[in-house]
């Protein structure tokens, strides 16, 4: 299976990639890890005529931290995000969501920007995005803008970036103090797209929860935040049963049936994964609380 | 900027990269996959294709030392970095017709950790390049390694030992996988 | 050598690198692409190419109607046999009609693939769509026609019984009626098809290479079609990535096109499909629906048993009914039923062919009397291996006539097998009787976990006949062919260790050839588990016919009768006296009489060379004799020979997700004597891996339409190491009395009976009946819900258990009466 032929653009900056962006309208598709877009390519499943192929543009592949969140480049792998032991002090959630996407070696070359941009309501980095309450910095030559998360996503493989933008980078937030993240998916096989996959924030503070936040994966047409806060404030995690939450995220999906799992099924994975993310986030916070007050 | 050299046929670039440690040029249209690259314009044949959607794993080659799926990379994507393919994996000996084998390549012989070999490149990349981040794994963690790659003739048993076996010639060795 | 570990010659070569698979060859040649089918069903109105062919790099565009000669007519019908009386083949383009997803329409040869499939987009294929046909159920509905020529959609229809069945069952104490399901799956080997021909016009003659099974088939074929003679066609099975069957099926129409447009263009043309292709124009497996009524006694024996089953055949049936025939016979396992009748219709659907799969009905077989054993255990709450061994034909038993012919039409009698001692050594290996102690722990921990077993009987070295041939060359180095092929099994490996022993010579000397027609020109090829049997034998024979003329040669050297010398790391000694001795390499040298020396060593073989006295009388070559030291040696069994198995497997289903975990798996596997144990064991594994595959995750989805929605590895799930679990092999060497290296076949073994274990173990662990596999946690939990709710049927298990222990009886017997406890007739699941 091989591609059709296209027009290739190796831009050294991202004035420079901009600019060919507005020249080339709809017929240009950003090049970044390539690992959903060549697959795509290679089954002649779209034809752009020219790839921008930002890999050489200088200055996109850092994570910086920040106080109020992580902050990566368009070109910052999955790999190199999931390993960076910086990001993962500030924001536990990435390191345990990015271990769940593909495989290691898909890893090295995709980009976590790229993923977001990709809008797939089966990837996790969205979700992620989501939850952390994130924006994707996104320009043109026309400007810069920021688009929060929840305005990123428009449907299923559709984010808002107009024909002659690009992802610049993204910035994932950081969650207030007291707070355990976790994240689980279901797949058929390791590695596989997620039939359900669920990431959750909760927030513990002098032993009762004070705040708890959900999003998916591969459940939603797009990823949003499901709020369990009023339902779970004032209860201590060990007091939890979970099932409530459970029953709220059943009822807050919908996902589709496809051939490798009925709708029915996924919803009831949802279920079962609030619970045990919830209780892993739970337990996630108070450890990390314990770990704030001895000042380590 | 790759020069553009005009044919009747598709519009071809000059492309070059270093391919185990030497330096190849070569002209190929801007679609041609690096997979395809290595394998015909080039004519190094170790690497193989399995699927052309970045599952199967058999195109697996070191980019800059990390294993990456070459049938999801533009040749011309790659040019100027550095790849390592299964040709380059041993040590070259004067006069041999066979290079000397690696420690992964050794311990997939003596674990039979192949059958047909088709998907076995694919492996010994990802293995080489997993050995060097982590020299001493257990038998769990060498599965986990090996579970990005696609093998419909050994079950993977052998494919586990091969692993184990690759870190402990290392060691013997004294030297890296 | 024989029975040695020893590591492949193969893989250094292959480990650095070096292997030359299809598409590393002809790397200058043009290639070729396909249009194929976008429906399951319709006329072709119209094919226009005009946008195609000036793309540049384009060569040829060719459809049906640019072919001439045989190349015209349908495909071969390979394997004919009287049952199948509505047969159907395709033709190389499709000509009118289309009748599968994926049927090629028409071939465009460029300069390069990209290019190629440039082209193949812009030619416009005008359809008009005809009702499609997908599915069993729609099949035997027979509302809408695959074939007008195959009314009912039925290619065939066979009935083979032994004994009264009917009878049997009626008069049986119990009856039981199962309704059973097995989906398709697909070979999948990692490298697909390819076919590389090379026309040279000074000669006027074809070498074709091909990633075939069977080079000679493919020689034989191709030469046919083209109007060639066979002189003038060569096939050679390079370095191939896998076949597990789908690979024997010849000749594809690419293997006919490809050589004819070669000759066509004067040129070199390539093929080589990608995964797309590989998906919806080669070959699939295993669907079946199967409904079984079993009478039994009170210990559980099978007195009679009537399988009635509808294969799945897909469009064409090129490969006649092997793979259902194979199902009807080795369905019977080692089990001897009082009678036994079994009745299949092979049916025709709108979907890719089915031909051979790793296993070719095997495992729908074992699937059925597996089944069928574990519902008679539960029914009579016996163990399920007592019931198994009540069945066992017992080793007096051997030879076994089951009184029906086998796939090679000859009869289906089991030469050798102890499965008493099978059984024995697996119930050992898995912990069968501590299981129940180890299931009530896992349930305190709130986990559910159950045991499976399945076995089976494999018939192995089905002929006609394979053969070897030996020379020794004057360096001392020893060639070794034969014509079938190889696909990863290690021939290089094994006939030279074989070889090594029966010449003694260093294994280092001896190098293998397989599947190269100019090499060796008879052959049949490598399926059906026969290779080691077949190639081995006739290597052996071989082997021993140059080591008899080595001897006899030496012999007249050193003046001593041949029975006194023995062959030691390729030298010829007299036994006792290491001093007195001779080369291979020089009796080499010696068996071809020489007028011209052309090296040193050939020196000894000119005619002035001799020393002594010469007897004038005597020709330089003898009445009867060959120049060289070299043999040949054929083996052509009567009937196969019947390898063994059975497997265990220890599964846990996660109780709120469904999720299904192999968390043990054991194989007792008896192929006879092995020549190399490492490598049957790594064929035992691949097979396993294949059959865990096929029992959990692989599974061809068809819409109503005709579509395949899971044409690609994404969602074709083949298993990752991940999915596959440890692997605990035990192995039992009942020698085969058919051929003297006492051997069986082994490469199939792994994968027969791995769906009906875990579908045992699954059944074990949830207390409600199995019946359709694969199975995903989706359904699982599908089948749960539906148990809940009554629609399925406990086990009766847990009651009976509850039973005896609140009335004390055990052995309890149940007198047949007609409540829908005692009739477990069980559904497909949905």
């Amino acid at each position: 299976m091989k591609p059709s032929a296209f027009v290739h653009h190796a831009p050294r900056s991202v004035e420079e990639a901009l600019a060919v962006l507005a020249e080339l309208g709809h017929d240009g598709k950003v090049l970044a890890g390539g690992q959903s877009l060549i697959p795509i390519l290679n089954m002649r499943l779209a034809a752009p005529g020219h790839l921008v192929d930002i890999n050489r543009v200088a200055g996109l592949d850092t994570v910086e931290i920040k106080p109020d969140g992580v902050h990566i480049g368009a070109l910052v792998r999955h790999a190199q995000l999931e390993r960076h032991d910086g990001a993962f002090a500030h924001l536990p959630l990435l390191r345990q969501a990015l271990v769940n996407v593909a495989h290691p070696v898909i890893r090295n070359r995709g980009t976590t920007v790229g993923s977001l941009a990709h809008a797939d309501p089966s990837g996790e980095m969205p979700a992620v995005l989501a939850l952390t309450s994130g924006y994707v910095d996104v320009a043109s030559s026309r400007g810069t803008r920021t688009v929060a998360a929840k305005d990123f996503f428009l449907g299923p493989l559709e984010s808002c970036l107009a024909e002659d933008e690009m992802a610049t980078g993204a910035s994932f937030g950081r969650f207030p103090a007291g707070t355990g993240t976790a994240f689980a998916e279901c797949t058929r096989r390791h590695g596989d797209y997620a039939l359900a996959g669920v990431a959750a924030a909760l927030t513990v503070i002098d032993g009762v929860i004070t705040a708890a936040r959900a999003s998916f994966v591969s459940v939603t047409p797009t990823p949003d935040v499901l709020d369990l806060s009023d339902l779970l404030a004032g209860i201590a995690p060990q007091d939890c049963d979970w099932a409530q939450a459970s029953d709220m995220a059943i009822a807050h999906v919908d996902p589709d049936t496809d051939i490798h799992a009925s709708a029915d099924y996924r919803r009831m994975l949802v279920g079962v994964l609030v619970a045990r993310v919830l209780a892993e986030a739970a337990f996630n916070a108070t450890a990390s609380a314990a770990t704030d007050a001895t000042g380590a | 900027m790759s020069e553009i050299l005009r044919t009747d046929v598709e519009p071809l670039v000059e492309i070059t990269l270093r391919v185990n440690g030497v330096k190849h040029t070569a002209a190929a249209p801007t679609r041609r996959l690096l997979s395809d690259f290595l394998r015909h314009e080039l004519r190094l044949t170790g690497t193989h294709v399995g699927c052309e959607h970045g599952v199967c794993g058999a195109c697996t080659v070191l980019f800059d030392g990390t294993p990456m799926r070459s049938c999801l990379m533009f040749a011309v994507t790659a040019q100027d970095h550095d790849i390592t393919t299964v040709e380059g994996l041993g040590q070259p000996v004067d006069g041999a017709e066979m290079p000397t084998m690696s420690p992964v390549q050794q311990a997939f012989i003596e674990c039979h950790g192949l059958q047909c070999g088709f998907c076995t490149p694919g492996f010994l990349t990802t293995i080489t390049a997993y050995l060097k981040e982590n020299p001493d794994p257990t038998e769990t963690e060498a599965r986990e390694a090996i579970s990005g790659n696609l093998c419909r003739c050994t079950g993977y048993q052998n494919i586990v030992k091969s692993v184990l076996r690759a870190a402990e010639i290392a060691n013997e060795r004294g030297d890296s996988a | 050598m024989f029975g040695a570990p020893v590591q492949r010659r193969e893989d250094p070569r292959l480990v650095s690198g070096n292997g030359r698979y299809l598409d590393d060859l002809g790397q200058d040649a043009l290639a070729a692409a396909f249009v194929r089918s976008p429906y399951a069903h319709a006329r072709i109105l119209d094919i226009d190419v005009t946008d195609a062919i000036d793309i540049p790099g384009v060569l040829a565009i060719y459809t049906h109607e640019d072919l001439d000669g045989k190349t015209a007519e349908r495909l071969p019908l390979l394997i004919p046999h009287p049952d199948l009386t509505n047969p159907m083949t395709g033709y190389c383009l499709s000509r009118e009609v289309v009748k599968h997803v994926g049927e090629a329409v028409a071939m465009v040869v460029a300069t390069d693939r990209y290019v190629a499939e440039d082209a193949c987009e812009r030619i416009k294929v005008d359809y008009e769509q005809l009702t499609v046909v997908v599915g069993l159920e729609k099949s035997r509905a027979a509302k809408v026609l695959v074939h007008a020529e195959a009314p009912g959609n039925i290619a065939a229809h066979m009935v083979q019984e032994v004994g009264d069945t009917a009878a049997a069952i009626a008069a049986a104490p119990h009856r039981l009626t199962l309704s059973l399901q097995i989906e398709r799956s697909a070979s999948m080997p990692m490298e697909g098809r390819g076919v590389y021909a090379r026309w040279d016009g000074d000669e006027q003659s074809i070498r074709l290479y091909s990633s075939t099974q069977t080079s000679t088939g493919v020689r034989a074929a191709v030469a046919a079609k083209l109007g060639m003679p066979l002189a003038k066609v060569e096939c050679i099975a390079p370095d191939v990535g896998g076949g597990f069957g789908v690979k024997i099926v010849h000749p594809w129409p690419e293997e006919v096109l490809i050589p004819w447009a070669a000759r066509r263009l004067d040129a070199e043309v390539k093929w080589v499909e990608d995964r797309r292709e590989h998906f919806i124009s080669s070959a699939h497996e295993r669907a079946q629906l199967q409904d079984i009524e079993v009478g039994f006694d009170d210990a559980g024996r099978v007195l009679g048993l009537s399988v009635k089953f509808w294969h799945d055949n897909g469009a064409y049936t090129p490969y006649g009914i092997i793979v259902p025939i194979i199902t009807s016979t080795q369905l019977l396992g080692p089990y001897k039923p009082g009678a036994y009748r079994v009745e299949f219709f092979s049916m025709y659907t709108n979907t890719v062919m089915v031909t051979p799969y790793r296993g070719a009905g095997r495992p729908q077989g074992v699937f059925a009397m597996e089944r069928t054993m574990d519902a008679i255990a539960d029914y009579l709450g016996l163990d399920r291996t007592d019931v198994r061994s009540a069945n066992f034909i017992q080793v007096e038993d051997m030879p076994y006539d089951h009184g029906l012919l086998f796939q090679d039409g000859r009869p289906l009698m089991y030469d050798s097998g102890d499965f008493p001692a099978s059984l024995a050594k697996l119930k050992e290996l898995v912990g069968w009787d501590d299981f129940a102690a180890y299931r009530t722990q896992a349930a305190a921990e709130g986990r559910r976990v159950g045991l499976g077993i399945g076995c089976y009987v494999e018939g192995t070295g089905v002929g006609p006949y394979e053969g070897g041939h030996i020379q020794i060359e004057t360096s001392g180095r020893v060639n070794v062919s034969t014509g079938l092929t190889s696909q990863g099994q290690g021939h290089q490996t094994v006939f030279a260790q074989i070889v090594a022993d029966e010449l003694g010579v260093p294994i280092e000397d001896v190098f293998v050839t397989t599947g190269d027609t100019r090499r060796f020109g008879y052959a049949v090829g490598t399926f059906a588990s026969r290779a080691a049997v077949m190639s081995g034998n006739a290597i052996a024979l071989a082997a021993r016919n140059v080591r008899e003329k080595a001897l006899r040669i030496a012999g007249d050297a050193l003046e001593v009768d041949p029975g006194d010398l023995e062959i030691i790391d390729g030298i010829v000694r007299v036994k006792g006296d290491p001093e007195s001795s001779i080369a291979l390499a020089t009796v080499a040298v010696m068996s071809n009489p020489l007028r011209y020396a052309f090296d040193e060593s050939a020196k000894a073989a000119t005619q002035f060379a001799h020393t002594g006295a010469m007897d004038y009388s005597k020709p330089p070559v003898a009445d009867g004799e060959e120049p060289g030291l070299e043999g040949k040696g054929y083996y052509s069994p009567t009937r196969a020979t019947f390898a063994n198995g059975m497997h265990a497997a220890i599964v846990e289903t996660d109780p709120q997700t469904a999720e299904i975990k192999i968390l043990r798996y054991c194989v007792i596997h008896d192929c006879g004597r092995m020549i190399n144990p490492m490598i049957v064991e790594g064929q035992v594994h691949g097979g396993v891996a294949q059959g865990v595959g096929g029992a959990l995750y692989e599974r061809m989805v068809y819409d109503d339409a005709g579509q395949l929605l899971n044409a690609s590895f994404m969602d074709f799930l083949m298993p990752y190491a991940s999915e596959v679990p440890h692997i605990e092999t035990g192995h039992l060497e009942t020698p085969s009395p058919l051929n003297s290296l006492g051997i069986k076949g082994a490469g199939e073994a792994g994968t027969i009976p791995v769906s009906a274990v875990i579908a045992s173990a699954i059944e074990d662990a949830e207390g409600f009946p199995i019946t359709s596999m694969p199975i995903s946690p989706d359904e699982l939990w599908n089948l749960r819900r539906q148990h809940a709710d009554g629609l399925i049927p406990d086990l009766r298990r847990g009651s009976r258990a509850m039973a005896t222990a609140t009335s004390n009886a055990t052995n309890a017997t149940t007198t047949p009466n007609a409540t829908n406890a005692t009739n477990a007739t069980t559904t497909p699941n949905a």
